[in-house]
C-alpha cells in the first residue's frame, strides 16, 4: 500500500518537474521573440533616424551682402504687393547675391549657389525693407554639385574648394526647416516634403469620408438587420476576400473605373482617395462587425424592452459602445492606406509635382510614392532626403495611431 | 390537461393567452398554453429549467421577435386586443408591457439617463423639469431614490447588483407600463438584495400587473398570488398560489413542489 502511494508521489513529482521545465521553456521562447522584434525595430529606427538627420539638413554658403554700397537700387514702394519678387529680380538681386558670394568665397563659389537661392534674400528684404540700407549676413543653399563635393564626390576642383570653404567655416551643413514647407524638385538641395504630405492628408480625408460611413453602415446592416441566409454568407465571404486582395488590383480598378469616369483628375487626391477607400472599406466593415458583435446582447434587450425601435437601439446604445472598436479598426485601415504605394502608381500619382496640391482635384504626390520616387534617384543627395521623408511618414503614422489610442480611451465605457 | 383559472377563480384578465405554441425552428418550446393574467396580482411562473417559462414570458411583450427562428401560434391579447395582429406596433406594446431581465443590464450611462431614456424616446416629458419629476418618481417607486439621489450623474454600472436591478425596475416603470414582466430578477443577487426586490415587487403590485418567472418556489410562494406551473413546454397547473403550494391538483405539480424533481 505505502509502496504504491510512494510510486504515485514519485510520478507526480517527476511530472511536475517536466511541467515547470515546459513553462520556463515557453517563457524563454516568448521573451526571445519579443526581444528579437524589439531589436529589429530599434535597428530600423536608429539607421533611419541617423540617415534622416542629414536629410533635414542642406549645404549652405555663409557670406555677407553689403547693400549700403548701393549695389541694389530699388524703390522701397516696389517691395509691397504681389509683384515684389519680380521687382527685385528686375533690379538685379540675383546678380547682387552672386557677386557678394564671389567676393566672399571666390569666383567659383559665386556661380555655385543654388538656382533660386537669391529668393531667400528677397523674402527677407520684402518682410524687412530696412535691410536695404545695411549689411546682411546670409546663409544660402549651394548648388547640387558643390553639395556633392562636400560629400567627397564630383570634380576634384570643386572638392578642393569645398574642403577649403569648410575649413574657413563658410560652407556649412545647416538645418533646413524649408524641407517641411517645400515640394518636389530636381535638385536635392531644394526638395521638400510638404507637397507630398499635403497630398497624403487630402487623400486620407477623401478615403475617410468615403470608407468610414459606407463601412460602418454596411457593418451595422450586416450585424443588426440582415437575415442570416446564403446571400449574407456570400457577402460576408466576399468582404473578407476583398480585405485580402492585393492592393495593386485596387489600383487597376481605380485606373479602369475612376479615371474612366473622371479622366481629367489623373494623379489627383480625389481619385487616390477613392481608390484607397475601396481598399480600406472591407477592413472597416470587418472590424466594425466585430466591435458590434462584442456589444453585449443584454444592452440590446434592455433598449428593445423599454420600447426603443431598432434604429434607436443601434444609434443610442450599440454604436456608441462599438465606436472605440470601430475607430481602432478604421485607423488601422487608414494607416495601411497611408503607406500604400502600388495602387497610387497605377492611377498616375507618380508624376513629378513641384507644387503642393491646391485642392482635391489638382495633381499631387503622396508620401510613400514620393519616397519611392526619391529612392529611385541616382543623385546621392536624395538618399538622405529619402530617409527624412520616411521619418515624416512614420511620424504621420505615429500621430494617427496616437489619435486612435486617444479616441479609444476617450470613448471606451466599462461596465 | 390544461387547467386555467376560470373554473375555480374567475378574474379580471389583463393579458389572456389562448392556445399559444412557440417554435424555435422545428422545435416546439411551448405547447398549447392558455392563461389569463390578472391586473392587480403578481403571477409567478415556476417549473424546472428548460420548461419554457421564460420563453412564454417573452412572448407577452414580443421579445421573441428578436430571435429569427422563433414563431408564435395562437392568440395573446392585452386588454382584449391581439398583440400579434399585423397592425400592432411593437414599440407601443413594449411601452405598455415592460420587462426586467435575469442579469441586471443598466445602460453604461448615468443613473439619471438610464431612467430618463424610456420617457425620452416615447416623448413623455415636455420639459426638463417634467423629466426630472418622472425620474424621481420612478426611482422612488423602485425604492432607490434615497440611495442615489446625490449621485444621479454617476454611471449606472457603478451600483451594486441589487441596486442595478432596482435601477432596471425604475427604468421599466418610468414609462408607466401596465404590465411588468420579470425574468428571474433575483437569480444573480444575494439574499439581502433579493429580499429588497421581493419587497419592491409587493409594493408595486397594486399599480401594475406583474408576471415573474422564478426558479425558487419559496420566492413564488412569498411574492405571488397566482402561480402557473410549467413542465416540458406545457402549463400543467394554474391557480391561487396558496392552492398550488398546499393543495395541488396535479400529481406532477405535487412532485415538483415537494422536491421530487426539478
Amino acid at each position: 500500500m505505502t509502496d504504491a502511494a510512494d510510486l504515485h508521489q514519485q510520478r507526480i513529482a517527476s511530472r511536475i518537474k517536466q511541467r515547470y521545465a515546459a513553462e520556463r521553456r515557453f517563457r524563454a521562447l516568448g521573451f526571445f521573440a519579443v526581444a528579437f522584434s524589439v531589436l529589429v525595430l530599434a535597428f530600423l529606427l536608429v539607421t533611419m533616424t541617423s540617415n534622416a538627420v542629414g536629410g533635414f539638413k542642406r549645404t549652405e554658403l555663409r557670406f555677407p551682402i553689403d547693400f549700403s554700397t548701393g549695389l541694389l537700387t530699388i524703390d522701397p514702394s516696389q517691395l509691397e504687393g504681389p509683384n515684389a519678387m519680380q521687382a527685385l529680380q528686375g533690379a538685379g538681386l540675383p546678380d547682387v547675391v552672386a557677386f557678394a558670394a564671389a567676393k566672399a568665397a571666390g569666383d567659383v563659389a559665386g556661380t555655385e549657389l543654388a538656382d533660386g537661392a537669391w529668393r531667400e534674400v528677397g523674402k527677407r528684404l520684402i518682410t524687412n525693407p530696412a535691410l536695404l540700407r545695411g549689411k546682411l549676413d546670409t546663409s544660402l543653399p549651394v548648388s547640387d554639385d558643390l553639395a556633392s563635393a562636400w560629400r567627397g564626390e564630383g570634380s576634384a576642383a570643386l572638392q578642393a574648394l569645398a574642403t577649403k570653404l569648410k575649413a574657413d567655416g563658410q560652407l556649412v551643413r545647416a538645418f533646413d526647416p524649408g524641407f517641411l514647407t517645400r515640394s518636389d524638385a530636381t535638385d536635392p538641395q531644394a526638395v521638400g516634403i510638404w507637397g507630398a504630405l499635403k497630398g497624403s492628408m487630402l487623400t486620407m480625408l477623401v478615403t475617410l469620408a468615403l470608407a468610414f460611413p459606407v463601412g460602418v453602415l454596411a457593418a451595422v446592416y450586416l450585424e443588426e438587420y440582415a437575415p442570416r441566409n446564403r446571400w449574407t454568407d456570400i457577402i460576408e465571404v466576399s468582404i473578407n476576400n476583398l480585405a485580402a486582395v492585393p492592393s495593386i488590383i485596387f489600383g487597376l480598378l481605380g485606373l479602369a473605373v475612376f479615371l474612366w469616369i473622371f479622366p481629367n483628375f489623373r494623379s489627383a487626391p480625389l481619385i487616390g482617395g477613392m481608390t484607397l477607400a475601396l481598399m480600406t472599406m472591407p477592413v472597416i466593415v470587418i472590424s466594425g462587425r466585430n466591435a458590434i458583435k462584442a456589444v453585449p446582447p443584454s444592452i440590446r434587450d434592455a433598449a428593445l424592452a423599454i420600447g426603443a425601435s431598432r434604429v434607436q437601439t443601434v444609434f443610442h446604445h450599440v454604436l456608441p459602445l462599438a465606436l472605440p472598436g470601430i475607430m481602432t479598426g478604421t485607423i488601422i485601415g487608414m494607416a495601411r492606406a497611408l503607406g500604400e504605394t502600388a495602387p497610387l502608381l497605377m492611377i498616375g500619382m507618380r508624376a513629378f509635382v513641384a507644387a503642393p496640391p491646391d485642392g482635391f482635384t489638382s495633381p499631387s504626390s503622396v508620401l510613400p510614392v514620393q519616397i519611392f520616387l526619391w529612392s529611385d534617384e541616382i543623385n546621392r543627395g536624395f538618399v538622405e532626403r529619402t530617409s527624412a521623408a520616411i521619418i515624416v511618414l512614420l511620424l504621420f503614422l505615429l500621430a494617427m495611431n496616437g489619435l486612435a489610442i486617444y479616441l479609444r480611451n476617450r470613448f471606451e465605457k466599462t461596465w | 390537461m390544461v387547467t386555467t383559472l376560470h373554473d375555480r377563480d374567475p378574474i379580471d384578465a389583463k393579458i389572456s393567452a389562448r392556445n399559444v405554441s412557440v417554435f424555435y425552428g422545428d422545435k416546439k418550446a411551448i405547447d398549447d398554453v392558455s392563461i389569463d393574467i390578472a391586473t392587480q396580482y403578481v403571477t409567478a411562473f415556476i417549473g424546472p429549467s428548460g420548461c419554457g417559462k421564460s420563453t412564454f414570458l417573452r412572448t407577452l411583450n414580443r421579445m421573441n421577435d428578436t430571435i429569427a427562428s422563433a414563431r408564435v401560434e395562437g392568440e395573446i391579447s392585452l386588454d382584449g386586443q391581439d398583440i400579434y395582429r399585423s397592425g400592432m406596433d411593437v414599440v407601443q406594446l413594449r411601452a405598455r408591457v415592460g420587462m426586467v431581465f435575469q442579469k441586471p443590464n443598466p445602460f453604461p450611462k448615468s443613473i439619471y439617463e438610464n431612467v430618463a431614456y424610456g420617457p425620452r424616446i416615447h416623448g413623455l416629458s415636455g420639459s426638463r423639469s417634467e423629466l426630472d419629476e418622472i425620474v424621481e418618481r420612478a426611482l422612488r417607486r423602485a425604492g432607490l431614490w434615497d440611495e442615489v439621489k446625490d449621485r444621479l450623474t454617476d454611471s449606472g454600472t457603478t451600483l451594486s447588483g441589487g441596486q442595478q436591478q432596482r435601477l432596471c425596475i425604475a427604468r421599466a416603470i418610468a414609462v408607466d407600463p401596465e404590465v411588468i414582466l420579470m425574468d428571474e430578477p433575483c437569480s444573480s443577487l444575494d439574499p439581502i438584495a433579493t429580499a429588497r426586490i421581493e419587497e419592491l415587487i409587493d409594493e408595486l403590485r397594486g399599480r401594475y400587473a406583474i408576471v415573474i418567472v422564478t426558479h425558487s418556489m419559496q420566492q413564488a410562494a412569498r411574492v405571488s398570488q397566482r402561480t402557473a406551473f410549467f413542465h416540458l413546454g406545457r402549463m400543467v397547473e394554474y391557480g391561487k398560489t396558496s392552492d398550488i403550494f398546499t393543495n395541488p391538483r396535479e400529481e406532477k405539480t405535487k412532485d415538483y413542489i415537494t422536491g421530487r424533481y426539478g
